[in-house]
C-alpha cells in the first residue's frame, strides 16, 4: 500500500512542485525576522539563529505535511469511501499510509536543498549530541502523527456535514499562528505560551525545530516530547470517536 | 461603451444570484475570511511588541500596508481568481469557443465572467485596518493625499490584473495553469509587509519582477502623505506598461487558440 501511494505521488510530480512553492512561507518570514533580529537579538534569537530556525522549519514542514482531509472530503462526496469500506484494510489506515507514502516524493527535491543550505548558513546553530537527534526523530514521528490524525478527524467530520474543508481552513489558520510556523513561540507573551502548551499546534512543527536548533536541553526536550505523545493519544481517541459516529451516518445515507 | 456597462451590470447580478443560492456558504465563507485576516495580523502584533520601529515602519504605518494587502487580496480572490479559473476550465474543455463567438470583446467577457461577492468583506476589513492605523498614529489622513492614494490603488489593481492576464494567456499554450492560483497566492503573501523589510535579491525581485512593493507599499506611502513623485510616476508607468503588455500577449494567445483537440 505504501508503494501504491508512492507511485500515485510520483504520477503528479507537478503538483509536488506547487506544494513546495506553496510552503515557502518560512522563507518570507525569515526575511522579515532577519531584518528585525539584525537591529538587536529578540528573545534570544540573533540573525543567524533566525536563519537556523526558519530553514529547519521549512524542512520540518516538508517532512510532516498531510493533505488527507481534502482527499477524504472528495471521497465522501463521490462515494468512493463506500468502496474502500469493502476492502479488507481499514479506510483510515489506507488514508494514513497513502499520506505517509507521499512524503518521500514531496520532500525529494526541497529537503536535500534546504538541508545543504541549513548546514552552510547555520550549521553552528544545530545541536550536536546524538541523544538530541534521537529525541528529534521521535518528535518528527509524533508531529507527523498529530498532523495526520488532525487531518483524519476533520476529514471524518465530512461524514456529518457536507464539506469540512472550511473547518480545515480555521484549523490551518490557528496552526500557522500557534505552531511557531510564522515566528518562534518564544516570542509570544508568557500567558499565551502557557495556553500553547495545551494545544496540539506547537507539537506539529515548533517542537522538532526547537529540538534541532538547540532551544531545549535534554531534560526539557524529554518533557515536551512526553506532552507531544500525550497529544498523539488524545488525537487518536478523537479520530476513533468521530469515525465511529460518522460511519453510522454514512451507512444511513446510502443504505 | 454603454453596452459594455450594462453587460457588466448583468454579469454582476448573475454572480450575486449564484452566490445567494448558497446562503449558508456565504456566511461561513465570510466568517472564515475575517478569521484568516485576523490571525494573519498576529505576526504584526508580535513584531511590534518587540520593536517600536521595523525597517523604518511603525506599527500604525505597517497597518496601512496590511490594509492595502487585504483589499487587493479581496480583489484577487473575489474578482480575478474565479474568472480565471473559469477560463482555464473552458480552454481545457473546449467550451471557450462559445466565448469567442459572442459579439463582444473576449477579454472583457472573460474578466467579468464570475465574481464572488462575499469577498467584499475584505474591503470592510481593510477599512477597519486603515481606521485602526490612523488611531494608532493619532492623526487623520490629509484629504489631499486621498487622490494620489486612489490613483496608486488603481495602478495596483491594474498590475495585479495584468499579471493574471499573462497567466491566463499561458493557459492557451500549456493548459494546466490552475495551480498558478496557489503559487501566486504564496508569493503574493509577501506583500503583507512593507517592501523595506526585504533586502538584496528579494528586494529587487519584489520591486521589478513581481512588483509587490508597487502594489501595497506605494499606496500606503501615499495614504501616509509621503509618496514621492518618482513612486507615483513609476507606479503609473508600470501599470500602463503591464496592461498594454498583457493585452498584446492575450491577443496573440487567442490567435494561437485552436480549440480543444485542434
Amino acid at each position: 500500500m505504501l508503494r501504491v501511494g508512492f507511485s500515485e505521488a510520483l504520477a503528479y510530480r507537478a503538483e509536488t512542485l506547487v506544494w513546495i512553492a506553496a510552503t515557502t512561507m518560512p522563507l518570507v518570514m525569515l526575511a522579515l525576522w532577519h531584518t528585525v533580529a539584525r537591529e538587536a537579538p529578540i528573545a534570544g534569537f540573533g540573525p543567524s539563529q533566525m536563519v537556523g530556525y526558519f530553514l529547519s522549519m521549512f524542512i520540518v514542514r516538508q517532512l510532516t505535511g498531510s493533505w488527507a482531509v481534502w482527499l477524504i472530503n472528495m471521497e465522501v462526496r463521490d462515494g468512493t469511501l463506500a468502496q474502500r469500506m469493502l476492502r479488507p484494510v481499514h479506510p483510515l489506515l489506507a488514508y494514513a499510509l497513502s499520506a505517509v507514502a507521499e512524503l518521500p516524493v514531496r520532500s525529494f527535491l526541497a529537503v536535500p536543498l534546504a538541508t545543504v543550505a541549513l548546514f552552510v548558513f547555520a550549521g553552528a546553530e544545530l545541536v550536536r549530541a546524538p541523544g538530541m537527534w534521537a529525541l528529534w526523530f521521535l518528535s518528527i514521528v509524533g508531529a507527523l502523527l498529530i498532523t495526520l490524525f488532525a487531518n483524519l478527524a476533520i476529514g471524518c467530520l465530512a461524514l456529518f456535514v457536507e464539506s469540512s474543508t472550511k473547518m480545515m481552513d480555521v484549523w490551518l489558520a490557528l496552526y500557522f499562528v500557534f505552531s511557531g510556523y510564522l515566528f518562534p513561540v518564544a516570542l509570544f507573551p508568557p500567558a499565551v505560551r502557557r495556553a500553547i502548551d495545551w494545544l496540539p499546534f506547537r507539537y506539529q512543527l515548533g517542537l522538532p525545530v526547537e529540538i534541532m536548533t538547540g532551544r531545549h536541553d535534554f531534560a526539557s526536550a524529554l518533557a515536551m516530547l512526553g506532552h507531544q505523545w500525550l497529544m498523539v493519544l488524545v488525537m487518536l481517541a478523537i479520530v476513533a470517536l468521530v469515525w465511529r459516529g460518522g460511519v453510522k451516518r454514512f451507512a444511513a445515507y446510502g443504505g | 461603451m454603454k453596452a459594455y456597462l450594462s453587460l457588466f451590470w448583468l454579469e454582476l447580478r448573475t454572480s450575486l444570484a449564484l452566490a445567494m443560492q448558497y446562503r449558508a456558504d456565504f456566511v461561513t465563507d465570510g466568517f472564515v475570511e475575517v478569521f484568516w485576516t485576523l490571525t494573519a495580523l498576529v505576526p504584526l502584533f508580535v513584531v511590534f511588541r518587540a520593536r517600536p520601529v521595523v525597517a523604518g515602519w511603525t506599527f500604525g504605518e505597517a497597518l496601512m500596508v496590511t490594509g492595502f494587502f487585504t483589499l487587493l487580496q479581496g480583489v484577487l480572490e473575489g474578482a480575478i481568481n474565479p474568472s480565471m479559473t473559469l477560463v482555464v476550465e473552458q480552454i481545457r474543455k473546449g467550451t471557450f469557443d462559445f466565448v469567442l463567438l459572442k459579439p463582444k470583446d473576449a477579454q472583457f467577457l472573460v474578466t467579468t465572467a464570475r465574481v464572488l461577492p462575499w469577498r467584499a468583506v475584505n474591503a470592510l476589513t481593510a477599512a477597519a485596518l486603515f481606521v485602526y492605523g490612523f488611531v494608532v498614529l493619532h492623526r487623520a489622513p490629509a484629504v489631499s493625499d486621498l487622490g494620489v492614494t486612489a490613483l496608486l490603488l488603481f495602478a495596483s489593481v491594474g498590475i495585479l490584473y495584468s499579471l493574471w492576464m499573462l497567466a491566463v494567456s499561458l493557459a492557451f499554450y500549456v493548459v494546466r495553469v490552475d495551480n498558478l492560483t496557489v503559487l501566486f497566492g504564496a508569493v503574493f503573501d509577501a506583500a503583507r509587509w512593507p517592501a523595506s523589510v526585504f533586502r538584496g535579491f528579494l528586494h529587487v525581485l519584489f520591486t521589478f519582477v513581481i512588483p509587490l512593493a508597487v502594489m501595497t507599499t506605494f499606496p500606503a506611502d501615499a495614504l501616509l502623505g509621503r509618496a514621492s513623485t518618482a513612486e507615483v510616476a513609476g507606479a503609473a508607468v508600470a501599470a500602463i506598461c503591464a496592461l498594454a503588455a498583457s493585452r498584446a500577449v492575450w491577443t496573440r494567445a487567442i490567435a494561437h487558440y485552436t480549440s480543444a483537440g485542434g
